[in-house]
């Protein structure tokens, strides 16, 4: 008994800078943004924050735009997430047949993920010029488009840019988690079933993937809450334009807080935020985790 | 004979993966050492006609004539490094402490304690930025180095102590039991026994918070203003000033800026499959 | 395990290596590089000491305190912001070699980053800076927060005399004014000389139906494929374009009321001329996604016969080849107005001002300093990058000095006089960045046909009487 309290006080005091830490960089913060997400509030000190209950939330609940906002976002989230997901699985199946250069492969697909956001979205942004970009430039000299085209003046096309360089820095973060899991997998179980005659197809279908579920549950969960939260590219990219078309929760949030000096408001819409990530996790895991198949 | 023919197929597939990752690279590149006549040209030159290493000396060894963002972009570069490096000393001291714990010694609330450092990835930057600026104001840390060491250990010291948990649940418990039987204290066991063995655990869980906290834009962006607390993303971000954007500069800065984390995660790349692995077995 | 290991230690023993030589690092070549704020503040100099990580990182070096009534003031500017900070750091030593009791110190913002730069420091008391550059479309939102000093009774009889009175709508809020101007820009029109005698015209357009005249023929003969570029994308920027157009059609963002006029007949005819000027291909269509920048790319290439810019863009384009190919091709005119808009041109006012942070604790010597930076000799000195905001430097001799003191004054000086008293400031309320938010949204809507013109400023408008309550 007085060796399992001694226990847990050292587990206590092991665990107390960390705490100290979270509390002070995280919790306090989280709890003073969530108290002035019920005022009218500015980041001035020489106007008093009035209190005005849930009026924030039921602004933003009833505000058009917010809702649109957030359509957008989900737009964003399940292309980018749904595209990274099949071509990381793509990749990583390519990579686990071995073809010529595959060790070289798995490595490059290394930089992308590093390369720094910002650096990433200076990139493509230079690359979707209309006048002087790579892409044009490329398509035109292979023929597929006759005269340049202005890329990022339609919402959707810009919408679906956006996604593109998103897409590129994250694919190779998923393909990676992937390949390790596939290279874990017991492969008993598929020799037996090709003897029973079953395609490659089918083997993939329905004997690989299923035992990926806790990998694919991994990058899924952690990409979503990412990609639901996208700020960097879409500042640098498009800075929300055209037409609002690119304009995400967070970048909501960035506008109403330090742009419009709404503090109260963007307080509000980060704790939104930050419910939405909540509930998809939890419908992630309720769907996808299966206790017993803890280990890859 | 069909193998071969799959062989050649599969290699046939790689090919537009391989060109997926490395034409956008290799445009950053080009772009950076084009002059400004050739980047503006049309039809566009693949191969610049007149390479130049001008955006990089420019960068590296700033003259009179160069901008004030090239002239500050290694300062910048040394407060990254600074603030990357620090933030990953601290969060893995820290973290393996609470980390050992939490998987060793049988603490209460541990799935509790877990979930809530998991919640805390739910939570966005954009709502823990204003308190923290007003605290950074009223300590002093306002447009330094330290205030931005202590907003990434938001979400470095959650994300180190959940890796590393999982690290140290893979460790068999029987290794330890034989050093606690030598009555070694928990401190000198973490040291001594666990944390050696868990060296490409330590690695990788270093190697991902160096990443993030290089990466890190937002606050970075709103937190410093003045040279000596600039980080390269705030810097990469500037050379497109009100009224001219120098577009050269701004590449060479993305390469050098993007140079660090590569080459880092290409020498440990074998940590970072095993950091995603053991961040997956956890779920 | 062995290799691993000895690379972890490299990083480990590099990470505290360049921990400790980061304060080093920190006064580098910027001379006028500041440590930390908080030594800024108070006479007495305690450094509040970081929580745990501080031991990765030692204090700033504490700068040696004589005697107790120096104090330091801190500005914020940004880069760019006329003349280059090299010459904005030799007016701050000029400044404090006269000034012995002051210490200014400065730094250095991207523009974007500029207007949150200033929100944020001013949650604290004292706020991180004392003196900031400000936009002139900030100016209502800072003061009705109460961000800016009231320096009305600052101003001098000589200083409202001697600067141009247009420069004084910059800082002036209601009947108050709340700095010095600073950095008078707006936008002229260039033109690309070669490309209008190729196409057989000898004179730039007066009005926007002639510029569409002459565009229709350029494009005939195959000479440019868009004649005319903007920057019309969702940042102020296309704010700064529409309101050059909307105010040469006769039209006004606001009536007298301060109640919005955009949506009248007159706005939406402007923004129906914007929209069809794309689809002629008079536009280049790329003009929705740029900013004034890529304007220059374009023009500078010869891809485009004429674009509205800031003064900044002359110099680039016409006198250096690294930058442009069309140097010696380029001149400025005066911007068109549309033949029945009643006016004979109309442009944007794009200035900006230097104030003092209402709660700083050293306003007086905040407020030299932004008297010495903006007095008649410290511009006249410094006016090779900027134009100087006293209408007296214009005049006599001085102004014959300053038109004559480069190829591309010989010009701008001229083109500043002629344009200036067309130019329009953006209305003074203090909602505006979200008011300028909604009218990009309206201004986009239309141009990518999301909604009609009418429709899109409605919605506009709307958003704007909201904001008004």
């Amino acid at each position: 008994m007085s060796l399992s309290r001694r226990e847990n006080l050292i587990g206590l005091l092991f665990i107390l800078p960390a705490m100290i830490v979270i509390l002070g960089v995280t919790l306090q913060p989280v709890v003073s943004t969530f108290y002035l997400s019920f005022f009218d509030a500015s980041l001035s000190k020489l106007t008093e924050n009035v209190f005005i209950g849930f009026e924030n939330y039921l602004n933003l609940l009833g505000d058009k735009v917010f809702w649109v906002t957030i359509q957008r976002t989900i737009y964003f989230t399940l292309v980018s997430v749904g595209l990274e997901l099949l071509l990381g699985l793509g990749i990583a199946q390519l990579i686990h047949s071995r073809p010529f250069g595959w060790r070289f492969l798995r490595i490059s697909l290394i930089i992308p993920w590093a390369v720094p956001t910002i650096v990433n979205g200076t990139m493509w942004r230079w690359i979707y010029n209309a006048d002087y970009g790579a892409l044009n430039g490329l398509l035109y000299q292979l023929g597929l488009i006759d005269h340049y085209v202005a890329w990022l003046t339609q919402p959707r096309t810009a919408m679906n840019l956006v996604i593109l360089a998103d897409v590129w820095h994250s694919v190779p973060f998923i393909a990676l988690i992937l390949q390790a899991a596939l290279a874990t997998l017991p492969v008993e179980l598929e020799e037996a079933a090709a003897v029973d005659g079953a395609n490659a197809w089918q083997r993939f279908a329905l004997i690989r993937l299923p035992m990926l579920r806790s990998a694919v549950l991994v990058a899924l969960v952690i990409r979503t809450v990412e990609a639901f939260r996208v700020f960097d590219i879409i500042y640098v990219i498009t800075n929300g334009g055209p037409a609002f078309g690119t304009t995400t929760i967070s970048f909501l949030t960035y506008l109403e807080t330090f742009s419009f000096g709404h503090v109260g408001r963007g307080a509000a819409l980060s704790f939104l935020i930050s419910l939405f990530t909540l509930v998809m996790a939890i419908i992630y895991i309720r769907f996808l985790y299966r206790p017993e198949e803890r280990a890859l | 004979m069909r193998h071969r023919r799959n062989k050649l197929l599969l290699f046939a597939l790689t090919i537009p993966v391989w060109l997926f990752i490395y034409l956008p690279v290799a445009w950053l590149i080009i772009s950076s050492i084009s002059t400004r006549a050739e980047l503006l040209s049309t039809p566009i030159h693949w191969i610049p006609q007149n390479p130049t290493l001008k955006n990089y000396i420019d960068i590296l060894t700033p003259g009179t004539a160069t901008s004030e963002v090239a002239k500050t972009f290694t300062i910048t570069v040394r407060n990254s490094l600074l603030v990357a490096s620090s933030v990953t000393v601290i969060s893995l001291l820290v973290g393996s402490l609470a980390a050992y714990a939490l998987s060793r010694i049988r603490v209460r609330f541990r799935s509790g304690v877990l979930i809530g450092i998991m919640g805390t990835r739910m939570i966005p930057e954009v709502s823990l930025v204003i308190p923290l600026y007003i605290i950074a104001v009223k300590v002093g840390l306002y447009n330094t180095p330290s205030v931005l060491i202590l907003t990434y250990l938001s979400f470095a010291l959650p994300f180190a102590i959940w890796l590393l948990v999982s690290f140290f649940d893979t460790i068999p418990i029987e290794l330890e039991d034989a050093a606690r039987i030598d009555g070694a204290s928990h401190l000198r066991t973490l040291f001594a026994v666990i944390l050696p063995i868990s060296l490409p655990g330590l690695v990788s869980t270093a190697l991902f918070i160096f990443l993030t906290a290089w990466d890190e834009f937002f606050f970075a962006l709103l937190f410093t203003s003045t040279v000596a607390a600039k980080t390269v993303p705030v810097a990469i971000a500037e050379f497109a000033g009100r009224y001219v954007v120098d577009v050269g500069g701004m590449m060479a800065g993305g390469v050098i800026a993007a140079i660090p984390p590569v080459l880092l995660s290409l020498l440990f790349s074998r940590y970072i499959v095993s950091g995603l692995t053991a961040g997956a077995v956890k779920g | 395990m062995k290799v691993p290991f000895r690379w972890i230690s490299i990083l480990v023993i590099l990470s505290f290596v360049l921990a400790a030589c980061a304060p080093a690092a920190t006064p580098a070549p910027v001379k006028t590089e500041a440590p930390a704020p908080a030594e800024t503040q108070a006479p007495a100099p305690v450094k509040t000491e970081a929580p745990a990580p501080a031991k990765t990182e030692a204090p700033a070096p504490v700068e040696t305190q004589p005697p107790a009534e120096k104090v330091t003031i801190r500005v914020l500017s940004m880069e760019q912001a006329g003349p280059t900070t090299e010459e904005m750091n030799s007016i701050v030593d000029e400044f404090n070699k006269e000034h012995p009791n002051v210490t200014v110190l400065i730094d250095y913002v991207s523009y974007d980053a500029l207007h949150d730069k200033i929100t944020t420091a001013m949650a604290s008391t004292p706020p991180a800076y004392d003196v900031f550059l400000v936009d002139d479309i900030w100016y209502a939102e800072f003061a009705d927060k109460g961000y800016l000093l009231d320096a009305t009774s600052r101003i001098t009889q000589e200083m409202r005399k001697g600067i141009f009175e247009a420069a004084w709508e910059i800082p002036t809020v209601g009947e108050k004014v709340y700095g010095m101007p600073w950095l008078l820009d707006q936008k002229y029109f260039f033109y690309n000389t070669k490309i209008l005698a190729d196409a057989g015209f000898s004179a730039p357009p007066k009005t926007w139906e002639e510029l569409i005249e002459q565009s229709k023929v350029i494009k005939e003969k195959g000479l440019v494929e868009f004649p005319i570029v903007w920057s019309w994308g969702q940042y102020e920027a296309a704010i700064c374009d529409w309101v050059t157009l909307l105010y040469g059609n006769g039209g006004t963002i606001v009536d007298e009321a301060g109640k919005p006029a955009f949506n009248n007949e007159i706005g939406v005819k402007t923004l129906e001329w914007m929209v069809q000027s794309i689809d002629d291909g008079i536009t280049n269509p790329a003009s929705i996604s740029y900013v004034e920048e890529d304007v220059r790319n374009v023009f500078s290439q010869g891809k485009a016969a004429f674009a509205s810019n800031w003064n900044y863009m002359f110099d680039l384009v016409n006198f250096q080849p690294d930058q442009s190919q069309v140097t010696g091709q380029v001149n400025m005119a005066l911007m068109p107005a549309f033949a029945g808009g009643g006016v004979e041109s109309a442009t944007i006012d794009g200035s900006m001002g230097f104030s003092v942070a209402a709660t700083s604790a050293h306003p007086d010597q905040a407020w030299a300093y932004v008297e010495y930076l903006t007095s008649q000799a410290v511009q006249e000195k410094y006016s090779e990058h900027m134009l100087p905001i006293w209408e007296v430097s214009f005049e006599g001799a001085s102004g014959e000095k300053l038109a004559n003191m480069s190829d591309v004054t010989k010009v701008t000086v001229p083109m500043f006089k002629e344009q200036f008293p067309f130019s329009h400031v953006r209305p003074k309320v203090p909602f505006y960045p979200e008011a300028s938010k909604a009218l990009q949204l309206a201004l986009q809507e239309a141009l990518t046909k999301l909604k009609t013109p009418q429709q899109a400023l409605d919605d506009a408008a709307a958003k704007w009487l909201q904001l008004m309550k």
